[in-house]
């Protein structure tokens, strides 16, 4: 099992007829998602990829005998509007790719999603990808790169950011350890579900034994993950890394999540809290597959490579 | 800038019919007459700057009278507060304050709700109330569809022990700040102090408000400058750099100028990352290492060749840096050759001479770093290229190493200016791309046996004719955006071809600003 995503999920993708939405359509068809419905506004009849486009959610939703997924590859200042859609519609998982949504927005996507039992990944995320069965979004950047960098096993991880989650699950699967769903929360101040929220993903799957967690600066997310774990709804080793040692206070990087407001989220005060609960914490970024490795029994899991 | 001055901010507070004190911002002694008859005596001073302790700087004053108010005017004018000079000085009447209050609305993120913060006590931060007396501060989540009720609103003052017409009145103020803060999609709003005065009245004596940046485009009234938080204005270098990025919406570019006043050997490196999170990582392992950081740059999100060039000669007019170092996250989802071609046109026009570490780990790293270190091989020092096996950790120590062997190099590093060479072409044909123009020298293409631009292209827009290089498509086509700027036919040109392309990517600004930089430096 994995948790969120797999390879039975149906799939849509808004936007698909844009550069961004075609492109990672084709990503996601090769490594074995399947995306069964595109809409785009006053492009509905067309085929992208062989895939029917759709001028509604609720006429895809209707021709396609149901859609679990929706991943959004609009323009941020349309991606409101696009959730919105596919919320009403009765779709429970989103996955919001775009960066530069506005928070307001966010915000009123979170208050609808919640009345709607919905939830959603992002914004600006590379999504979410479960070794040998789907990817919702665009993490490895082409098909053949996620295949070769992303192996199998019983290790979840859930990151800010982007690039890091692609690097953490690459060190892992190459030091042997294999992974069960690599999810990249979004690298935005305010984001649908956050590490509290994909932890208790983890902890309810059977399948997943031990998480890596890449945190930042900024938020208090990883301060609530420390809860869970104190509470007892967070039971699995955690081995977790906070970046953004070296950042200064008040200064925002691109990282729009990655900002120290009023001593609220501090990197100090996330490792401590997160030591004080048993989560183990390294300083060295490269130190992430080691410390998994003394954790949990070696797993031979990573070795069975993915066909190309 | 999203972050609003004071008297900027105090402006939408009285837009929104929340009252502050009398009084208008100057930039000069000469206009404090004219502003102190209409808001009478005493007054206060204030410089306008993002900086939470402006009283013990000085940066806060009263005068009795106007000729007092023209002193503060003219010493505040001169100041400058964390390095960034003075340009508005509040002048404002002085307010006879019973009490104060603090106001705030924030983002919870984690309920991922607005969030209205009241306290009955005000002055400070709202930290350190918040910690003497938590039973003095309230925490108010609104429905962001439905906004916020008056009833909410008095149940938040209600809770930190205010009753009477007072706590309907202070009701109202947070009613018409959380308007505010919805209106001007803040991040945060603050009225801190909101004060309670003689005669029963209530004013916002301080704001600070800081707009949403994803927001900014839809608030142009606003006037915001670069929709970018620094907690500062920005630098004449932030200005260049902002101005591409503005301009160019194929990835993304940020530059933040993160010191200055530094000089040569006292380690402060140029920073190039991409993608936050490897951003951060890679800046951590530097300042692990004893490094500085002199500035932040982020090109990511599939940026194009041209992006990344721009991006690193606006680090290199930074004259008195050590080194250079790029990292990001080290598995990049972009394709990075088109990263090691910026890099590397740039490294060239500047006859880099200061070591410089890339680690360009992720797709079709091997041809990236071949590009990088290859191409560069005749310039005065080294240049190293990594990839997704080598750790951040591992790059800083060989920044480290480099910057040692550098050592004993003069202490000044020449900026050529202008920034980018002029090319003299004898048989020039010409055409445009999105952001520049390229120009190739037939007079040299006619000799060149291996044409290798057409190839490398990546596009594939070019062909072969007449024993010349000409464009397979329309100039227009070429302008709009089918040249991607891979910088092909520059790079590859000169190492495989006979140096006959060269691609124009003027960045505005930058000659007249490494001109002032060289002359400061003699
Ligand atoms: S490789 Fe350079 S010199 Fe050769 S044809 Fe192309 S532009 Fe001209
Ligand atoms: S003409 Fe081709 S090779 Fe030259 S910059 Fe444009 S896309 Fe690149």
């Amino acid at each position: 099992m994995s948790i969120l995503v797999d390879e039975t999920k149906k799939v849509i993708v808004q936007g698909i007829t844009g550069r961004e939405g075609m492109a990672r359509t084709k990503l996601m068809q090769r490594y074995g998602t399947r995306v069964v419905a595109g809409c785009t506004p006053g492009k509905g009849g067309q085929e992208v990829l062989g895939v029917p486009v759709y001028d509604t959610i609720r006429e895809a939703i209707e021709q396609s005998e149901g859609i679990d997924v929706s991943v959004i590859f609009v323009p941020a200042p349309l991606v409101k509007h696009a959730a919105m859609e596919s919320i009403a519609a009765g779709i429970k998982l989103l996955v919001i790719v775009p960066d530069r949504v506005p928070i307001y927005d966010v915000l009123e996507i979170a208050a609808t999603a919640r009345d709607k039992g919905a939830r959603f990944v992002g914004p600006n995320t590379l999504g979410l990808l479960s070794p040998g069965k789907a990817v919702f979004g665009m993490m490895g950047g082409s098909a053949a790169s996620a295949k070769d960098w992303f192996l199998p096993g019983r290790v979840g991880v859930s990151s800010r950011s982007g690039g890091i989650t692609s690097s953490i699950a690459y060190y892992l699967s190459r030091a042997g350890v294999g992974l069960s769903t690599i999810v990249h929360a979004g690298g935005d101040a305010i984001v649908g579900m956050d590490h509290p929220a994909i932890m208790e993903e983890f902890e309810a799957d059977p399948e997943t034994d031990a998480v890596v967690m890449f945190g930042e600066i900024g938020s208090s997310q990883e301060e609530r993950v420390a809860d869970l774990i104190e509470t007892g709804k967070f039971t699995k080793p955690l081995v977790a890394y906070i970046g953004g040692k070296g950042a200064q206070s008040g200064t925002r990087f691109s990282h729009a999540g990655a900002i120290i407001e009023g001593g609220r989220g501090t990197h100090e005060g996330k490792v401590k809290r997160l030591r004080e609960v048993g989560a183990t914490v390294v300083d060295n970024f490269g130190d992430i597959p080691d410390a998994m490795k003394s954790l949990v029994r070696p797993m031979e899991t990573a070795k069975i490579r993915i066909d190309k | 800038m999203a972050r609003l001055h004071e008297y900027q901010g105090k402006q939408l507070l009285r837009e929104a019919g929340l009252d502050t004190p009398k009084g208008r911002v100057v930039h000069s002694p000469d206009e404090v007459d004219e502003v102190v008859r209409e808001t009478g005596l005493p007054v206060v001073v204030k410089a306008q700057a993002w900086t939470t302790s402006r009283a013990k700087q000085g940066a806060i004053a009263f005068a009795d009278t106007a000729e007092e108010a023209r002193e503060h005017v003219k010493r505040m004018l001169a100041m400058k507060i964390a390095g960034f000079d003075i340009t508005d000085v509040l002048v404002e009447e002085k307010v006879d304050i019973a009490r104060e209050f603090y106001a705030g609305v924030i983002i919870d993120d984690a309920k991922k709700t607005p969030l209205v913060i009241f306290s009955s006590i005000g002055g400070s931060g709202i930290e350190e109330i918040a910690q003497r007396n938590p039973k003095n501060v309230s925490r108010t989540p609104v429905d962001i569809r439905f906004g916020l009720p008056l009833y909410d609103a008095r149940d938040a003052v209600r809770l930190t022990g205010v009753s009477g017409k007072l706590q309907g009145e202070l009701g109202k103020v947070l009613v018409r700040l959380y308007s505010v803060a919805r209106k001007w999609e803040a991040r945060s709003a603050e009225i801190n102090p909101l004060v309670l005065k003689g005669d029963g009245t209530l004013v916002a004596c301080d704001s600070r408000i800081t707009v949403d940046d994803y927001a900014v485009f839809r608030h142009p009234e606003l006037n915001i400058e670069i929709a970018r938080e620094f907690g500062r204005p920005p630098t004449e270098l932030d200005r260049i750099a902002w101005a591409v990025e503005k301009d160019d919406y194929r990835g993304t570019f940020y530059f933040i100028e993160m010191a200055r006043g530094y000089n040569r050997g006292e380690g402060y490196l140029g920073f190039h990352g991409a993608g936050g999170g490897g951003s951060m990582m890679s800046m951590d392992a530097l300042v692990k290492r004893g490094y500085k950081i002199a500035n932040f740059t982020d090109t990511s999100g599939n940026p194009p060749a041209s992006k990344v060039y721009r991006a690193a000669k606006i680090i290199l007019s930074q004259p008195n840096i050590d080194g250079y170092f790029g990292s990001g996250s080290g598995v990049a989802s972009q394709e990075q050759f088109h990263s090691a071609r910026g890099l590397v046109k740039a490294f060239w026009e500047e006859n880099l001479s200061i070591p410089a570490v890339i680690r360009l780990g992720g797709n079709q790293e091997d041809r990236a770093v071949h590009i990088l270190t290859e191409y560069t091989k005749d310039l005065p020092v080294p240049v190293e290229g990594y990839k997704k096996d080598d750790t951040a950790d591992f790059c800083a120590e060989r920044m480290h190493a480099l910057i040692e062997d550098n050592k004993g190099r003069s202490g000044k590093r020449e900026m050529p200016v202008p920034a980018a060479p002029e090319f003299d072409a004898k048989d020039p044909y010409t055409f445009d791309t999105p952001t520049g123009t390229i120009v190739y020298d037939h007079a040299l293409c006619r000799d060149c046996k291996t044409k290798i631009c057409i190839e490398t292209c990546v596009p594939q827009i070019l062909r072969e004719e007449n024993d010349v290089v000409v464009l397979n498509i329309s100039r227009d086509e070429a302008k709009a955006g089918k040249c991607t700027e891979c910088l092909a036919c520059e790079v590859e040109c000169r190492v495989g071809g006979n140096a006959g392309g060269r691609v124009i990517l003027p960045v505005p600004g930058l000659d007249e600003y490494r001109q002032t930089a060289a002359s400061n430096q003699e």
